[in-house]
Protein backbone atom coordinates (compact mmCIF):
# COMPACT_ATOMS: atom_id res chain seq x y z
CA UNK A 1 0.00 0.00 0.00
CA UNK A 2 1.53 3.62 -1.12
CA UNK A 3 0.71 6.96 0.08
CA UNK A 4 -1.79 7.47 -1.86
CA UNK A 5 -4.47 5.19 -0.05
CA UNK A 6 -5.02 6.49 3.49
CA UNK A 7 -7.77 7.03 5.72
CA UNK A 8 -10.82 9.47 5.17
CA UNK A 9 -9.68 12.26 7.51
CA UNK A 10 -6.13 12.31 5.57
CA UNK A 11 -7.58 12.72 2.45
CA UNK A 12 -10.02 15.33 2.94
CA UNK A 13 -7.24 17.23 4.33
CA UNK A 14 -6.28 18.32 1.08
CA UNK A 15 -9.04 20.11 0.29
CA UNK A 16 -8.18 22.89 2.00
CA UNK A 17 -10.30 26.10 2.68
CA UNK A 18 -10.78 28.58 -0.56
CA UNK A 19 -9.97 26.15 -2.75
CA UNK A 20 -12.06 25.56 -6.21
CA UNK A 21 -13.68 21.82 -5.60
CA UNK A 22 -15.09 20.29 -9.13
CA UNK A 23 -18.16 17.32 -7.99
CA UNK A 24 -19.98 14.62 -9.81
CA UNK A 25 -23.80 14.97 -10.15
CA UNK A 26 -26.09 13.02 -7.85
CA UNK A 27 -25.97 9.24 -8.74
CA UNK A 28 -22.67 9.16 -10.52
CA UNK A 29 -20.72 9.07 -7.69
CA UNK A 30 -21.43 11.66 -4.76
CA UNK A 31 -18.93 11.78 -1.81
CA UNK A 32 -21.29 12.19 0.66
CA UNK A 33 -19.36 10.99 3.78
CA UNK A 34 -16.63 13.01 2.77
CA UNK A 35 -18.84 15.83 2.67
CA UNK A 36 -19.83 15.74 6.15
CA UNK A 37 -16.40 15.37 7.11
CA UNK A 38 -15.73 18.48 5.56
CA UNK A 39 -18.88 20.05 7.04
CA UNK A 40 -17.74 18.64 10.38
CA UNK A 41 -14.20 20.16 9.83
CA UNK A 42 -15.46 23.54 9.04
CA UNK A 43 -14.45 24.19 5.45
CA UNK A 44 -14.59 27.25 4.50
CA UNK A 45 -14.94 29.40 1.23
CA UNK A 46 -14.83 26.95 -1.20
CA UNK A 47 -15.72 27.73 -4.72
CA UNK A 48 -17.72 24.70 -5.82
CA UNK A 49 -18.12 23.76 -9.42
CA UNK A 50 -20.78 21.49 -10.21
CA UNK A 51 -20.05 19.21 -13.21
CA UNK A 52 -22.80 19.64 -14.09
CA UNK A 53 -25.23 19.25 -11.61
CA UNK A 54 -25.94 18.23 -8.25
CA UNK A 55 -28.69 18.06 -5.32
CA UNK A 56 -27.99 16.98 -1.63
CA UNK A 57 -24.25 17.88 -1.76
CA UNK A 58 -24.42 21.05 -2.60
CA UNK A 59 -27.57 22.51 -0.92
CA UNK A 60 -25.98 20.85 2.39
CA UNK A 61 -22.36 22.96 1.87
CA UNK A 62 -24.28 25.69 1.02
CA UNK A 63 -26.53 25.63 3.96
CA UNK A 64 -23.79 24.86 6.11
CA UNK A 65 -22.03 28.06 5.13
CA UNK A 66 -18.63 26.21 3.58
CA UNK A 67 -19.46 27.86 0.39
CA UNK A 68 -18.29 31.42 -1.43
CA UNK A 69 -19.17 30.55 -5.03
CA UNK A 70 -21.14 27.83 -6.97
CA UNK A 71 -21.18 27.49 -10.37
CA UNK A 72 -23.98 25.13 -11.68
CA UNK A 73 -26.49 24.17 -14.08
CA UNK A 74 -29.01 22.94 -11.59
CA UNK A 75 -29.15 22.23 -7.84
CA UNK A 76 -32.01 19.93 -7.44
CA UNK A 77 -32.91 17.02 -5.85
CA UNK A 78 -35.07 15.12 -8.40
CA UNK A 79 -38.82 14.23 -7.62
CA UNK A 80 -38.23 16.60 -4.43
CA UNK A 81 -37.71 20.06 -5.89
CA UNK A 82 -35.38 22.27 -5.85
CA UNK A 83 -32.63 22.68 -3.03
CA UNK A 84 -34.00 23.67 -0.15
CA UNK A 85 -30.74 25.76 1.37
CA UNK A 86 -29.83 26.75 -2.31
CA UNK A 87 -33.54 28.36 -2.85
CA UNK A 88 -33.47 30.23 0.30
CA UNK A 89 -29.77 31.59 -0.35
CA UNK A 90 -30.64 32.78 -3.35
CA UNK A 91 -33.50 34.28 -2.09
CA UNK A 92 -32.09 36.12 1.20
CA UNK A 93 -29.14 37.07 -0.99
CA UNK A 94 -27.16 36.14 1.88
CA UNK A 95 -25.54 33.07 0.17
CA UNK A 96 -22.57 32.27 -1.85
CA UNK A 97 -22.26 34.28 -5.27
CA UNK A 98 -24.56 31.93 -7.55
CA UNK A 99 -22.97 31.29 -11.55
CA UNK A 100 -25.82 29.88 -13.64
CA UNK A 101 -24.37 27.90 -16.27
CA UNK A 102 -25.77 25.22 -18.63
CA UNK A 103 -24.57 21.51 -18.30
CA UNK A 104 -22.68 21.29 -21.43
CA UNK A 105 -20.77 24.17 -20.89
CA UNK A 106 -19.71 22.80 -17.82
CA UNK A 107 -18.57 20.05 -19.54
CA UNK A 108 -16.93 21.71 -22.31
CA UNK A 109 -14.98 24.50 -19.56
CA UNK A 110 -13.55 21.38 -17.90
CA UNK A 111 -12.36 19.78 -21.02
CA UNK A 112 -10.89 23.09 -21.84
CA UNK A 113 -9.26 23.14 -18.38
CA UNK A 114 -8.19 19.28 -19.47
CA UNK A 115 -6.18 20.51 -22.77
CA UNK A 116 -4.73 23.76 -20.78
CA UNK A 117 -6.05 26.01 -23.45
CA UNK A 118 -7.49 29.24 -22.12
CA UNK A 119 -11.95 28.70 -23.29
CA UNK A 120 -14.23 26.32 -24.68
CA UNK A 121 -16.46 26.96 -27.28
CA UNK A 122 -20.13 25.62 -28.00
CA UNK A 123 -22.96 25.80 -29.92
CA UNK A 124 -26.16 26.87 -28.46
CA UNK A 125 -26.69 29.82 -25.56
CA UNK A 126 -26.91 32.47 -27.54
CA UNK A 127 -30.31 34.48 -26.98
CA UNK A 128 -29.96 32.87 -23.25
CA UNK A 129 -30.10 35.33 -20.26
CA UNK A 130 -27.74 33.43 -18.83
CA UNK A 131 -25.06 35.53 -21.02
CA UNK A 132 -26.75 38.01 -19.20
CA UNK A 133 -25.49 36.99 -16.10
CA UNK A 134 -22.44 35.49 -16.88
CA UNK A 135 -19.90 38.41 -18.03
CA UNK A 136 -17.57 35.77 -18.43
CA UNK A 137 -19.05 34.36 -21.31
CA UNK A 138 -18.50 35.66 -24.65
CA UNK A 139 -20.01 35.85 -28.12
CA UNK A 140 -17.02 35.35 -30.74
CA UNK A 141 -16.71 35.14 -34.75
CA UNK A 142 -15.82 31.96 -35.74
CA UNK A 143 -12.34 32.79 -37.26
CA UNK A 144 -12.67 29.69 -40.22
CA UNK A 145 -16.49 30.95 -41.04
CA UNK A 146 -16.65 31.12 -44.63
CA UNK A 147 -15.56 34.78 -46.06
CA UNK A 148 -18.20 37.48 -45.54
CA UNK A 149 -20.43 34.97 -43.41
CA UNK A 150 -20.54 35.93 -39.84
CA UNK A 151 -20.98 32.71 -37.75
CA UNK A 152 -20.93 33.74 -34.14
CA UNK A 153 -20.62 30.99 -31.39
CA UNK A 154 -19.83 30.94 -27.77
CA UNK A 155 -16.55 31.11 -26.08
CA UNK A 156 -16.37 30.58 -22.16
CA UNK A 157 -13.37 30.35 -20.14
CA UNK A 158 -11.50 27.36 -19.25
CA UNK A 159 -12.10 25.83 -15.66
CA UNK A 160 -9.09 24.35 -14.14
CA UNK A 161 -9.87 23.56 -10.55
CA UNK A 162 -8.05 23.27 -7.57
CA UNK A 163 -9.25 19.54 -6.63
CA UNK A 164 -11.98 17.49 -8.11
CA UNK A 165 -13.57 14.97 -5.19
CA UNK A 166 -15.97 12.27 -6.15
CA UNK A 167 -17.07 8.55 -4.83
CA UNK A 168 -16.08 5.15 -7.39
CA UNK A 169 -16.65 1.52 -6.47
CA UNK A 170 -12.95 0.83 -6.30
CA UNK A 171 -9.29 1.74 -6.51
CA UNK A 172 -6.14 -0.93 -5.92
CA UNK A 173 -3.49 -0.43 -3.52
CA UNK A 174 -1.28 1.55 -5.50
CA UNK A 175 -4.34 4.39 -5.77
CA UNK A 176 -5.42 3.65 -9.49
CA UNK A 177 -9.18 4.35 -9.29
CA UNK A 178 -11.58 2.50 -11.49
CA UNK A 179 -14.62 4.68 -12.29
CA UNK A 180 -16.56 2.49 -15.10
CA UNK A 181 -18.81 4.63 -17.49
CA UNK A 182 -17.83 8.52 -15.49
CA UNK A 183 -16.00 10.07 -18.66
CA UNK A 184 -16.16 13.22 -16.54
CA UNK A 185 -14.53 11.78 -13.37
CA UNK A 186 -11.71 11.68 -16.13
CA UNK A 187 -12.46 14.91 -17.08
CA UNK A 188 -12.31 16.40 -13.47
CA UNK A 189 -9.12 14.18 -12.30
CA UNK A 190 -7.45 15.64 -15.94
CA UNK A 191 -8.00 19.11 -15.16
CA UNK A 192 -7.61 19.56 -11.40
CA UNK A 193 -4.49 20.59 -10.00
CA UNK A 194 -5.55 17.49 -7.20
CA UNK A 195 -8.22 14.58 -7.13
CA UNK A 196 -9.62 13.16 -3.74
CA UNK A 197 -11.22 9.90 -4.23
CA UNK A 198 -13.36 7.91 -1.82
CA UNK A 199 -14.24 4.29 -2.99
CA UNK A 200 -16.29 1.48 -1.64
CA UNK A 201 -13.54 -1.36 -1.53
CA UNK A 202 -9.74 -1.57 -2.79
CA UNK A 203 -9.52 -4.19 -5.91
CA UNK A 204 -7.11 -7.03 -5.03
CA UNK A 205 -4.41 -6.52 -8.20
CA UNK A 206 -3.37 -4.12 -10.19
CA UNK A 207 -6.55 -2.09 -12.28
CA UNK A 208 -4.22 -1.14 -14.76
CA UNK A 209 -2.47 -4.95 -15.43
CA UNK A 210 -6.30 -5.80 -16.22
CA UNK A 211 -7.17 -5.00 -19.94
CA UNK A 212 -10.76 -5.22 -18.91
CA UNK A 213 -10.46 -3.25 -16.63
CA UNK A 214 -8.14 -0.43 -17.61
CA UNK A 215 -9.83 1.49 -19.60
CA UNK A 216 -11.99 2.52 -17.18
CA UNK A 217 -9.40 3.20 -14.92
CA UNK A 218 -7.61 6.35 -13.97
CA UNK A 219 -4.29 5.95 -13.34
CA UNK A 220 -2.76 7.06 -10.11
CA UNK A 221 -0.59 9.64 -11.24
CA UNK A 222 -3.58 11.54 -12.05
CA UNK A 223 -4.91 10.72 -7.79
CA UNK A 224 -3.57 12.48 -4.67
CA UNK A 225 -6.00 10.61 -2.17
CA UNK A 226 -8.07 7.63 -2.19
CA UNK A 227 -9.91 6.32 0.74
CA UNK A 228 -12.04 3.93 1.99
CA UNK A 229 -15.79 4.75 2.86
CA UNK A 230 -18.04 2.52 2.74
CA UNK A 231 -21.72 3.62 1.44
CA UNK A 232 -19.95 6.34 0.80
CA UNK A 233 -22.44 8.28 -0.83
CA UNK A 234 -25.18 7.43 1.05
CA UNK A 235 -28.08 8.52 1.04
CA UNK A 236 -27.74 8.98 -2.55
CA UNK A 237 -28.34 6.17 -4.96
CA UNK A 238 -24.50 5.05 -6.24
CA UNK A 239 -25.11 3.71 -9.88
CA UNK A 240 -26.26 0.37 -9.49
CA UNK A 241 -24.07 -0.38 -6.36
CA UNK A 242 -27.20 0.46 -3.72
CA UNK A 243 -30.47 2.39 -4.25
CA UNK A 244 -30.78 6.02 -2.55
CA UNK A 245 -32.67 6.20 0.85
CA UNK A 246 -35.44 7.89 -0.04
CA UNK A 247 -36.92 7.58 3.69
CA UNK A 248 -33.80 10.17 4.59
CA UNK A 249 -33.85 12.15 1.86
CA UNK A 250 -37.31 12.72 2.48
CA UNK A 251 -36.11 13.87 5.91
CA UNK A 252 -33.87 15.73 5.02
CA UNK A 253 -36.13 18.32 2.44
CA UNK A 254 -38.68 18.15 5.51
CA UNK A 255 -35.77 19.70 7.95
CA UNK A 256 -34.06 21.96 5.20
CA UNK A 257 -36.90 23.78 4.28
CA UNK A 258 -35.99 26.09 7.25
CA UNK A 259 -32.82 27.25 9.05
CA UNK A 260 -33.36 25.85 11.97
CA UNK A 261 -34.43 22.61 10.87
CA UNK A 262 -31.42 22.40 8.37
CA UNK A 263 -29.49 22.85 11.64
CA UNK A 264 -30.81 19.96 13.69
CA UNK A 265 -30.07 17.45 9.82
CA UNK A 266 -26.61 18.69 10.94
CA UNK A 267 -26.75 18.54 14.43
CA UNK A 268 -28.26 14.46 13.99
CA UNK A 269 -26.28 13.56 10.83
CA UNK A 270 -23.32 15.31 10.77
CA UNK A 271 -21.44 16.35 14.07
CA UNK A 272 -23.43 13.74 16.44
CA UNK A 273 -23.45 10.75 14.26
CA UNK A 274 -21.09 9.51 11.56
CA UNK A 275 -23.53 8.02 9.12
CA UNK A 276 -27.06 6.49 9.38
CA UNK B 1 -61.67 2.87 -20.55
CA UNK B 2 -64.16 6.33 -19.43
CA UNK B 3 -62.53 9.90 -19.48
CA UNK B 4 -63.31 9.70 -16.03
CA UNK B 5 -60.54 7.34 -15.21
CA UNK B 6 -57.81 8.85 -17.51
CA UNK B 7 -56.00 11.15 -15.86
CA UNK B 8 -54.36 14.19 -17.31
CA UNK B 9 -50.96 12.78 -16.91
CA UNK B 10 -51.88 9.76 -18.73
CA UNK B 11 -53.75 11.72 -21.62
CA UNK B 12 -50.51 13.49 -22.19
CA UNK B 13 -48.35 10.67 -22.12
CA UNK B 14 -50.57 9.43 -25.34
CA UNK B 15 -50.22 12.82 -26.96
CA UNK B 16 -46.37 12.59 -26.30
CA UNK B 17 -46.45 9.08 -27.49
CA UNK B 18 -48.08 11.00 -30.94
CA UNK B 19 -45.31 13.14 -31.42
CA UNK B 20 -42.46 11.09 -31.32
CA UNK B 21 -43.44 8.66 -34.19
CA UNK B 22 -40.92 7.84 -36.59
CA UNK B 23 -37.92 8.80 -34.05
CA UNK B 24 -34.83 7.17 -34.06
CA UNK B 25 -33.34 8.46 -30.62
CA UNK B 26 -35.33 9.68 -27.92
CA UNK B 27 -33.70 11.10 -24.93
CA UNK B 28 -35.06 11.97 -21.41
CA UNK B 29 -33.46 14.22 -18.90
CA UNK B 30 -34.17 15.53 -15.40
CA UNK B 31 -37.46 15.19 -13.91
CA UNK B 32 -39.33 14.29 -16.91
CA UNK B 33 -41.54 11.08 -15.86
CA UNK B 34 -44.33 12.21 -18.23
CA UNK B 35 -41.67 12.16 -21.07
CA UNK B 36 -39.72 8.71 -19.96
CA UNK B 37 -43.41 6.69 -19.95
CA UNK B 38 -44.48 7.85 -23.85
CA UNK B 39 -40.85 7.50 -25.12
CA UNK B 40 -40.83 3.69 -23.13
CA UNK B 41 -44.51 3.37 -24.89
CA UNK B 42 -43.35 4.44 -28.05
CA UNK B 43 -40.25 1.50 -28.05
CA UNK B 44 -42.79 -1.49 -27.10
CA UNK B 45 -45.20 -0.38 -29.76
CA UNK B 46 -42.24 -0.52 -31.88
CA UNK B 47 -40.63 -3.23 -31.76
CA UNK B 48 -37.68 -2.01 -29.98
CA UNK B 49 -37.33 1.50 -31.96
CA UNK B 50 -36.31 4.42 -30.88
CA UNK B 51 -33.64 3.97 -28.80
CA UNK B 52 -34.32 5.58 -25.77
CA UNK B 53 -31.85 7.07 -23.59
CA UNK B 54 -32.89 7.51 -19.69
CA UNK B 55 -29.78 8.34 -17.61
CA UNK B 56 -30.56 7.80 -14.26
CA UNK B 57 -31.63 3.86 -15.46
CA UNK B 58 -28.61 1.74 -15.12
CA UNK B 59 -30.75 -0.76 -17.93
CA UNK B 60 -32.14 2.32 -20.25
CA UNK B 61 -28.74 4.22 -19.94
CA UNK B 62 -27.03 4.06 -23.82
CA UNK B 63 -24.23 6.32 -23.39
CA UNK B 64 -20.74 4.75 -21.46
CA UNK B 65 -19.17 7.62 -22.16
CA UNK B 66 -20.49 9.87 -18.85
CA UNK B 67 -22.98 12.91 -18.78
CA UNK B 68 -21.26 14.82 -21.48
CA UNK B 69 -22.23 12.08 -24.27
CA UNK B 70 -25.74 13.29 -24.38
CA UNK B 71 -24.88 16.83 -25.68
CA UNK B 72 -22.23 15.61 -28.01
CA UNK B 73 -24.29 13.20 -29.54
CA UNK B 74 -27.37 15.84 -29.80
CA UNK B 75 -24.90 18.59 -31.62
CA UNK B 76 -24.53 15.85 -34.01
CA UNK B 77 -27.69 15.45 -34.60
CA UNK B 78 -27.93 11.88 -33.00
CA UNK B 79 -31.03 13.37 -30.78
CA UNK B 80 -34.31 13.59 -32.68
CA UNK B 81 -36.37 13.78 -29.61
CA UNK B 82 -36.23 15.75 -26.06
CA UNK B 83 -38.25 17.31 -23.94
CA UNK B 84 -38.34 20.47 -21.60
CA UNK B 85 -40.12 22.39 -19.22
CA UNK B 86 -40.03 25.35 -17.00
CA UNK B 87 -41.28 27.41 -14.01
CA UNK B 88 -42.62 29.40 -16.55
CA UNK B 89 -43.12 29.11 -20.66
CA UNK B 90 -43.80 32.38 -22.73
CA UNK B 91 -45.82 32.70 -26.33
CA UNK B 92 -42.29 32.72 -28.22
CA UNK B 93 -41.52 29.49 -26.89
CA UNK B 94 -38.70 30.75 -24.50
CA UNK B 95 -38.61 28.91 -21.15
CA UNK B 96 -37.48 30.10 -17.55
CA UNK B 97 -35.59 27.01 -15.35
CA UNK B 98 -34.00 30.02 -13.11
CA UNK B 99 -36.10 32.81 -11.12
CA UNK B 100 -39.58 35.12 -10.96
CA UNK B 101 -38.58 38.25 -10.39
CA UNK B 102 -35.53 40.29 -10.69
CA UNK B 103 -32.40 37.50 -10.85
CA UNK B 104 -30.16 39.29 -7.94
CA UNK B 105 -33.21 39.14 -5.72
CA UNK B 106 -35.70 36.39 -7.12
CA UNK B 107 -39.05 36.16 -5.71
CA UNK B 108 -38.69 32.30 -6.34
CA UNK B 109 -35.87 30.18 -7.62
CA UNK B 110 -36.02 27.11 -9.48
CA UNK B 111 -33.40 24.54 -9.51
CA UNK B 112 -31.42 26.25 -12.64
CA UNK B 113 -31.10 25.63 -16.81
CA UNK B 114 -29.80 22.35 -16.33
CA UNK B 115 -28.63 21.91 -20.32
CA UNK B 116 -31.64 23.38 -22.02
CA UNK B 117 -29.46 26.29 -22.87
CA UNK B 118 -27.94 24.15 -25.25
CA UNK B 119 -30.10 21.22 -26.12
CA UNK B 120 -33.36 23.59 -27.17
CA UNK B 121 -30.85 24.52 -29.82
CA UNK B 122 -29.82 21.12 -31.50
CA UNK B 123 -32.66 18.51 -31.12
CA UNK B 124 -34.96 18.80 -34.26
CA UNK B 125 -38.63 17.84 -31.89
CA UNK B 126 -38.16 19.49 -28.68
CA UNK B 127 -41.44 18.74 -26.99
CA UNK B 128 -42.25 21.09 -24.09
CA UNK B 129 -44.88 19.64 -21.27
CA UNK B 130 -46.26 21.57 -18.47
CA UNK B 131 -48.38 19.65 -15.78
CA UNK B 132 -50.14 23.16 -14.78
CA UNK B 133 -51.59 25.29 -17.24
CA UNK B 134 -52.40 28.71 -15.55
CA UNK B 135 -51.37 32.65 -16.12
CA UNK B 136 -49.23 31.81 -13.70
CA UNK B 137 -46.51 29.15 -15.91
CA UNK B 138 -47.98 30.44 -19.37
CA UNK B 139 -46.82 33.81 -19.54
CA UNK B 140 -46.91 37.13 -22.17
CA UNK B 141 -42.83 36.88 -21.54
CA UNK B 142 -41.19 34.98 -19.35
CA UNK B 143 -38.46 36.77 -16.26
CA UNK B 144 -35.46 34.73 -16.98
CA UNK B 145 -34.89 32.87 -20.64
CA UNK B 146 -32.91 30.24 -20.00
CA UNK B 147 -33.22 28.89 -23.16
CA UNK B 148 -35.11 31.16 -26.27
CA UNK B 149 -37.63 29.37 -28.44
CA UNK B 150 -36.43 30.88 -31.80
CA UNK B 151 -32.99 32.56 -32.83
CA UNK B 152 -32.55 35.33 -35.30
CA UNK B 153 -31.16 34.51 -38.63
CA UNK B 154 -27.47 34.36 -38.25
CA UNK B 155 -27.36 31.98 -35.43
CA UNK B 156 -26.78 28.27 -35.72
CA UNK B 157 -29.92 26.63 -35.06
CA UNK B 158 -30.93 23.43 -36.05
CA UNK B 159 -33.53 22.37 -33.65
CA UNK B 160 -36.16 23.73 -31.12
CA UNK B 161 -40.05 23.20 -29.73
CA UNK B 162 -42.12 21.72 -32.00
CA UNK B 163 -45.32 21.21 -29.13
CA UNK B 164 -46.43 22.36 -25.60
CA UNK B 165 -48.95 19.88 -24.20
CA UNK B 166 -50.37 20.44 -21.12
CA UNK B 167 -53.56 19.28 -19.31
CA UNK B 168 -55.83 21.19 -21.15
CA UNK B 169 -54.88 21.38 -24.56
CA UNK B 170 -52.26 20.71 -26.90
CA UNK B 171 -50.27 23.73 -29.14
CA UNK B 172 -48.18 23.29 -32.15
CA UNK B 173 -45.32 25.59 -31.85
CA UNK B 174 -44.74 27.47 -35.69
CA UNK B 175 -41.40 28.19 -35.92
CA UNK B 176 -41.77 30.90 -38.44
CA UNK B 177 -43.98 32.55 -36.69
CA UNK B 178 -42.41 32.02 -32.97
CA UNK B 179 -45.67 31.90 -31.51
CA UNK B 180 -47.89 28.40 -30.79
CA UNK B 181 -50.93 27.37 -32.05
CA UNK B 182 -53.95 25.36 -30.98
CA UNK B 183 -54.01 22.07 -31.99
CA UNK B 184 -56.44 20.40 -30.03
CA UNK B 185 -58.41 20.91 -26.43
CA UNK B 186 -58.52 17.79 -24.27
CA UNK B 187 -62.32 16.07 -23.75
CA UNK B 188 -63.77 17.95 -21.02
CA UNK B 189 -61.86 21.28 -21.67
CA UNK B 190 -62.96 23.89 -24.17
CA UNK B 191 -61.27 26.50 -26.20
CA UNK B 192 -62.38 28.90 -23.78
CA UNK B 193 -60.92 27.35 -20.74
CA UNK B 194 -58.20 27.64 -22.72
CA UNK B 195 -58.14 30.90 -23.63
CA UNK B 196 -59.08 32.15 -19.96
CA UNK B 197 -55.87 30.06 -18.74
CA UNK B 198 -53.20 31.34 -21.10
CA UNK B 199 -51.11 34.36 -20.34
CA UNK B 200 -49.71 34.40 -23.84
CA UNK B 201 -51.44 35.39 -27.35
CA UNK B 202 -51.81 32.04 -29.74
CA UNK B 203 -53.04 31.33 -33.37
CA UNK B 204 -56.06 28.92 -33.61
CA UNK B 205 -58.07 27.63 -36.39
CA UNK B 206 -62.15 28.44 -36.57
CA UNK B 207 -62.94 24.79 -35.25
CA UNK B 208 -60.46 23.04 -32.48
CA UNK B 209 -60.59 19.46 -32.68
CA UNK B 210 -60.76 17.55 -29.76
CA UNK B 211 -57.52 15.48 -28.41
CA UNK B 212 -57.92 11.73 -29.48
CA UNK B 213 -58.47 9.78 -26.54
CA UNK B 214 -55.67 6.92 -26.05
CA UNK B 215 -56.29 3.77 -27.61
CA UNK B 216 -57.22 0.92 -24.60
CA UNK B 217 -54.57 -1.49 -25.83
CA UNK B 218 -52.40 1.30 -25.35
CA UNK B 219 -53.94 2.17 -22.17
CA UNK B 220 -53.24 -1.51 -21.11
CA UNK B 221 -49.83 -1.52 -21.63
CA UNK B 222 -48.75 1.90 -20.17
CA UNK B 223 -50.43 0.63 -16.73
CA UNK B 224 -49.65 -2.61 -16.70
CA UNK B 225 -45.75 -2.91 -18.36
CA UNK B 226 -44.40 0.69 -18.76
CA UNK B 227 -45.30 2.14 -15.37
CA UNK B 228 -44.11 -0.67 -13.40
CA UNK B 229 -40.95 -0.97 -15.04
CA UNK B 230 -40.17 2.87 -14.55
CA UNK B 231 -41.68 3.11 -11.31
CA UNK B 232 -38.27 2.70 -9.17
CA UNK B 233 -36.90 5.63 -11.01
CA UNK B 234 -40.24 7.93 -10.90
CA UNK B 235 -41.39 6.66 -7.45
CA UNK B 236 -43.59 9.61 -6.29
CA UNK B 237 -45.28 9.36 -10.14
CA UNK B 238 -45.73 6.08 -9.87
CA UNK B 239 -47.56 6.30 -6.45
CA UNK B 240 -49.37 9.10 -7.37
CA UNK B 241 -50.55 8.46 -11.32
CA UNK B 242 -50.49 4.65 -11.22
CA UNK B 243 -51.47 3.43 -7.90
CA UNK B 244 -47.96 1.98 -7.27
CA UNK B 245 -46.59 1.69 -3.72
CA UNK B 246 -43.81 3.50 -2.69
CA UNK B 247 -42.36 0.20 -0.67
CA UNK B 248 -42.44 -2.02 -4.10
CA UNK B 249 -40.77 0.88 -6.43
CA UNK B 250 -37.57 1.02 -4.43
CA UNK B 251 -37.36 -3.34 -3.82
CA UNK B 252 -37.96 -3.43 -8.05
CA UNK B 253 -35.05 -3.58 -9.82
CA UNK B 254 -36.24 -4.05 -13.68
CA UNK B 255 -35.63 -0.34 -14.66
Amino acid sequence: MTETVRSLEAAIALIEDGMQVVVAPDHSGVAMEATRLLIRRGVKNLRLITLPASGLQADMLIGAGSLAEIETAAVSLGELGTGPRFAAAALAGDGPVIRDATCPVLHAAVQAGEKDVPFAMLRGVIGSDLLKVRPDWKVIENPFALPGESDPILAVPAIKPDVALFHAPFADAVGNVWVGRRREFFTMAHASAHTVVTVESLHDGNLLENELLAGATIPNFYIDAVAIAQKGAWPLRFANHYAEDSVHLAEYMRLAGSELGFRRYLERYVFERRAA
Amino acid sequence: MSTAHLSPEMLLIDVILRLITGAKHVAIGANSPIPAHAAFLAQRLGGGRPHVSLQQSPKHNLFTDGGVELFDAAGQGRIDVFFLSGAQIDGAGDINLVSIGDYAHPKARFPGSFGSAYLYFVVPRVILFRLEHSRRTLVEKVDFISAPGTSPQGVYRKGGPIALVTPLCHFAFDRERARFRLESVHPGHSVEEVLDQTGFAFDRPETVPVTPEPAPAVLALLRETIAPELASIYPKFAARVFDIPMASSASRSSA
